[in-house]
């Protein structure tokens, strides 16, 4: 299945900003932050489809998954 | 730190000035003391530009000493734009300075005769008030630079631009930055307004043969202030997101989550978001040789703003804010990063709030004076303002006001100030703060964005009011506090996260005034402070029915999440139950 990988902020560092991957059925987002060798500890805030995640969260065929790395601002 | 500087700018014969102590004010900061000072001295029902209003400005607790972050000032008054109480708080060089020239507060009193205008000078040596015609609807941008030409840039200044002399409800009091550019702004509730009819175009103040502010226990503060720093540069988000790309880091989050205000307010993401997000600011800071790095004043670790040059390595504006590139980009369609801070120099040049600044032209492009994403409309629209044509005194005059005229009733606005960079339909948590909050719509004032989104603090879903009206009568609570230390609000990230770095700021507030105050103590100041300021409200004639959100966030659903406010009204009644 397919699903659309969106990285941010210190996370794009030597990776990519946005790519779309070929994932097996029963993919995590964990297993994605590990194949990407992101540290859990700068997967802070994860979403998919807009709605926020956690790094078991599965993923499904044509999800829009994003990682951030701890971010603050306002 | 010790003393009151009042100025009644209506005396006959001219200004007259009087300094006293603290009296019922002593222990007091920020804006603890400006709401104090406001709430006792100020008639709520009076005219917010007439002689009874007040203008203090008032460092924070921990202003003046080498606390990191303590740079922060309140002002406060009685809002022009909301009617109520407010507290506008800002960086830059103001905050230190003021401190070390020994005054916890400034007070402008009375009303200025018509057409006199004043500057004021503050040294080590006293206080002169003169006049000061000659700077008659400078922008503030020329005014920082005739002024640099008499005094040098040496010194730190507080001024109004032609918005604020025009007495105009969304004009702001810019404070100059360590480079001596008036980049930072005291810019909601209209305070340059206030400050416009005492008559006072400008104060300067000069810190030179000024030492630090020496506390009580000096080893204990040192020791103290060393734990602050290592806790805020050991922070995920203070040490390493916000110096690297500064507040509109939020850009893509906030667009992820689907509740970035679009087009005033009708959707909540936008497609643009990625070409002024706070990754790309940066990227084109550095290429153009700008910086994507840098304090507003002196002593701040955590350096979350910029400087932003054009195509040629010329200044155009600092980094433009989060709030700002939001409210000038995409709730007006705009996408182009050199307009947003062209925007954001105009704002500070007129002296104007940037929020409810882009929240009007949202407006005026939903009636269809310009188009959504009319790029030099915008900046026109915000030139007509500087040149005080009656369409310029409109927007300059805020969202509420605009969407009056203009005949938009889908106005983002309440107590009459713009909703910031949230939409509360995707982001439950910060609707309550906008609709409770003494200040009008006011992000900063129960930042719950940080729980709701960024996971500091734990975490409250966005999407539910379950456990919204708790978040937000703590966070309420903790910056009110906060507001009066002179900190930055930015430390709150680190101190949600990191009890000792709490503690270290609660010790060095305890090692400067020698007190015993513990984290209930914080919290019985947070409470009292908003105690006051609903107490003026209430009598200034606000009700529940003030505390609510326009009736449309009730009614029209957010896409993508195609969610409507769902924190009921008797909720939000309970917010200041305690």
């Amino acid at each position: 299945m397919k699903a659309k990988i969106k990285l941010f902020a210190t996370l794009r560092n030597g990776r990519f900003d946005v790519a779309e991957m070929d994932l097996a059925e029963g993919t995590t987002i964990l297993n994605i932050t590990e194949q990407l060798e992101i540290e859990k500890k700068d997967a802070a805030i994860l979403f998919i489809n807009g709605v926020h995640a956690e790094l078991d969260s599965l993923i499904r065929e044509g999800d829009d998954v994003a990682i951030f790395p701890p971010v603050g601002g306002g | 730190m010790d003393k009151i500087l009042r100025i009644d700018m209506g005396a006959a014969g001219g200004p007259k000035m009087k300094v006293e102590d603290l009296g019922q004010y002593a222990g007091l900061g920020g804006r603890a003391l400006t709401s104090a000072m406001i709430a006792a001295e100020v008639e709520p029902t009076a005219n917010p530009l007439g002689a009874e209003n007040k203008l203090v400005i008032a460092p924070g607790l921990l202003s003046g000493t080498v606390a990191a972050m303590s740079g922060r000032i309140s002002v406060g008054c009685k809002s022009p734009l909301t009617g109520g109480i407010k507290e506008a708080n800002s960086g830059g060089q103001a905050a230190q300075v003021l401190a070390k020239l020994g005054y916890a507060a400034i007070v402008l009193e009375g009303l200025a005769p018509e057409g006199k205008l004043y500057k004021i000078l503050i040294n080590k040596d006293g206080v002169k008030i003169e006049p000061a015609d000659e700077y008659k609807m400078l922008p503030n941008y020329d005014l920082i630079d005739k002024i640099k030409g008499v005094y040098g840039d040496k010194v730190t200044c507080m001024s109004i631009g032609p918005a604020g002399e025009m007495k105009l409800s969304a004009s702001s009091i810019a404070i100059t930055d360590m480079e001596f550019r008036p980049t930072r702004h005291a810019g909601r509730g209209g305070v340059g307004a206030v400050m416009g009819a005492k008559g006072v175009k400008v104060i300067i103040m000069d810190d030179a043969g000024l030492k630090n502010r020496e506390p009580k226990d000096p080893e204990k503060f040192r020791e103290a202030n060393k734990k602050w720093v290592e806790g805020l540069r050991s922070h995920a988000v203070t040490g390493q997101a916000l110096p690297a790309y500064g507040t509109n880091v939020l850009v893509n989050i906030i667009n992820e989550s689907g509740g970035f205000p679009t087009r005033n307010f009708k959707t909540g993401q936008f497609e643009g978001a990625s070409a002024i997000s706070g990754e790309t600011f940066a990227d084109i800071e550095t290429k153009r040789g700008g910086n994507p790095t840098h304090g507003c004043h002196r002593g701040c670790v955590i350096q979350c703003s910029g400087t932003y040059v054009d195509k040629n390595g010329k200044f155009v504006s600092k980094q433009p804010e989060y709030e700002t590139t939001w409210a000038h980009g995409a709730n007006c369609g705009i996408d182009d990063p050199d307009t947003i801070a062209m925007l954001d120099f105009l704002d500070d040049n007129y002296g104007l709030d940037t929020i409810d600044m882009g929240a009007a032209i949202g407006i005026a492009m939903e009636a269809g004076i310009i188009k959504f994403g009319d790029k030099e409309g915008a900046i026109n629209l915000i030139k007509e303002i500087g040149k005080g044509t009656y369409l310029g005194k409109i927007i300059g005059s805020g969202a509420a006001i605009a969407a009056k005229v203009f005949g938009v009733e889908r106005a983002p606005v309440v107590k009459g100030q713009a909703m910031p960079a949230y939409d509360p339909r995707a982001i439950q948590g910060i609707g309550v703060t906008y609709a409770t909050s003494t200040m009008g719509a006011d992000h900063t004032a129960g930042y719950c964005i940080a729980t709701n989104i960024l996971k500091c603090g734990g975490f409250v879903d966005p999407l539910k009011s379950e456990g919204q009206i708790e978040l937000s009568r703590n966070l309420q609570i903790a910056t009110a506090a906060i507001d009066s230390t002179g900190m930055c609000l930015f430390i709150a990230f680190a101190i949600l996260d990191q009890p000792e770095t709490f503690q270290a700021l609660v010790d060095m507030l305890n090692a400067f005034y020698g007190l015993s105050l513990d984290a209930d103590g914080v919290a019985a100041l947070g409470k009292k402070v908003l105690s006051a300021e609903r107490d003026f409200n209430k009598k200034a004639g606000f009700t529940a029915a003030h505390d609510r959100l326009p009736r449309y966030f009730y009614t029209d659903k957010l896409p993508p999440h195609n969610k409507v406010f769902e924190v009921t009204d008797k909720e939000l009644d309970s917010v200041f139950n305690w």
